[in-house]
């Protein structure tokens, strides 16, 4: 979600994104409940294809999207395969993966705003017990939008530290980053005031 | 032109004096704030839209009590900060120009329309629905005056908005603000910025040095720092 949504014009894109998200959770649960063997897993993979083809999405991007994962995927699946069966492993990896990719098929066709108008709605009947939606989704946003920041913020440390030819130390990156990072909320927090986004 | 009111303006953060006694009546169109780093610039500017409130005396714009109705005010005033980074909410450039009227009331085609406008207008339209953080510095710092831009203020408070820039991006910034139709007030170290403003304010150590045309006051600010 952070900034990956690649712009289009597909019936994929096109399609409301609290329906991308209802159908996103029913075929996860399908997947887990109805997928048996490796003959499964190939009709998903199947699938999986020719929704990122009616997508229009590139196979880099596609790719992308599941490297994250890959390493956790093994992992799970040696464990599996020690602990069950090959079988077992190739349907959980399977399921895994599947889930992922389709959950990065509905982020890289759906805007964020989008994404949070959908959340929104939903979460409208609790504004009854006191939740505020809108505060909700903005706090989504704000997470979503903090990610590239920290890492920026730890990249810079990181950098400025070597640059001082400091061994390698726990206190040295987390200290730093630590004031950084709160310095960068109470900037974010007066951007957001000067927003209005508090004015109502 | 709104007419900005300071009277007896006073700030402290704990023990620290920071801004003491200033009455300031501000109606000109282009107005520079400056002085050395700790002499209250900032502090100043960000009383001016009601994110900091003085400890003592009052800010009024258009006679609208900065303090008691800050929501009012920055409608009115809107406020570009040094780093744009911390001002970009959204992941794309378009959904952070969008976010600025979140909470407008305005339909959806109005909201896009602005947001198309404003793309326009700085060069951004191709990158409407790139990641908004990474796009150059000066890109960033020119969504971050369309998205102060898009509400459409009568007032821009621009703090040291050219400070974190190379050259030729401080350029671009500097001529985006010089064509902006809004009374403008401008917090900078970059003296060059001041070309063609109205009064130049100098500040030393939270108080008023110097108050008049920009060449006068930048003699003065030399002299202070000399």
């Amino acid at each position: 979600m952070i900034g990956l949504y690649s712009p289009g014009d597909s019936p994929l894109h096109r399609l409301p994104a609290g329906v991308k998200l209802a159908l996103l959770v029913a075929a996860i649960v399908a997947m887990t409940v109805f997928v048996r063997g490796p003959l499964g897993v190939g009709g998903l993979v199947l699938v999986i294809v020719c929704l990122f083809a009616l997508a229009r999405i590139s196979w880099r991007v596609a790719l992308a999207q599941l490297r994250p994962v890959l390493w956790m995927t093994l992992i799970i699946g040696a464990f599996q395969l020690l602990t069950t069966s090959p079988t077992r492993a190739v349907v959980v990896c399977g399921v895994l993966l599947a889930s992922v990719a389709l959950a990065a098929l509905v982020t890289v066709t759906t805007r964020v705003t989008d994404m949070l108008d959908a959340l929104t709605r939903a979460l409208g009947p609790l504004r009854r017990v006191g939740v505020d939606p809108e505060r909700v989704g903005l706090l989504l946003a704000l997470a979503i939008r903090c990610v590239p920041l920290l890492a920026q913020i730890v990249h810079d440390v990181a950098e400025a530290r070597r640059a001082r030819g400091v061994s390698w130390s726990a206190t040295a990156l987390v200290t730093p980053v630590l004031v950084r990072a709160l310095r960068t909320a109470d900037a974010m927090g007066e951007a957001l005031a000067a927003r209005g986004v508090d004015d109502d | 032109m709104s007419e900005i009111v300071l009277d007896a303006v006073g700030h402290r953060f704990g023990e620290r004096t920071v801004l003491r006694e200033i009455d300031l009546r501000i109606t000109e169109r282009r107005v520079g704030l400056i002085g050395a780093n700790g002499s209250g610039k900032s502090t100043l500017a960000r009383m001016l839209n009601g994110l900091l409130t003085p400890t003592s005396g009052t800010v009024t714009v258009d006679g609208i009590d900065a303090a008691r109705k800050g929501a009012q005010v920055r409608r009115k005033v809107g406020f570009v900060f040094t780093d744009p980074d911390t001002q970009i909410v959204m992941p794309t450039v378009a959904e952070d120009l969008a976010f600025s009227l979140r909470r407008s009331g305005l339909g959806k085609p109005e909201i896009a329309a602005r947001v198309a406008r404003m793309l326009d207008r700085f060069g951004l339209s191709a990158h409407a629905d790139h990641p908004a953080h990474l796009l150059s510095g000066g890109q960033k710092q020119l969504l971050a005056i369309g998205s102060a831009l898009i509400r459409e203020p009568e007032v821009i408070i621009a703090d040291e908005p050219t400070t974190l820039l190379d050259l030729r991006n401080a350029r671009r910034v500097s001529a985006a603000l010089a064509a902006l139709d809004q009374q403008v007030i401008v917090v900078t170290h970059q003296l060059a910025l001041l070309d063609g403003f109205d009064r130049v304010v100098v500040l030393d150590n939270g108080s008023v040095a110097y108050d008049g045309p920009p060449a006068e006051a930048v003699d003065a600010y030399r002299r202070l720092v000399a």
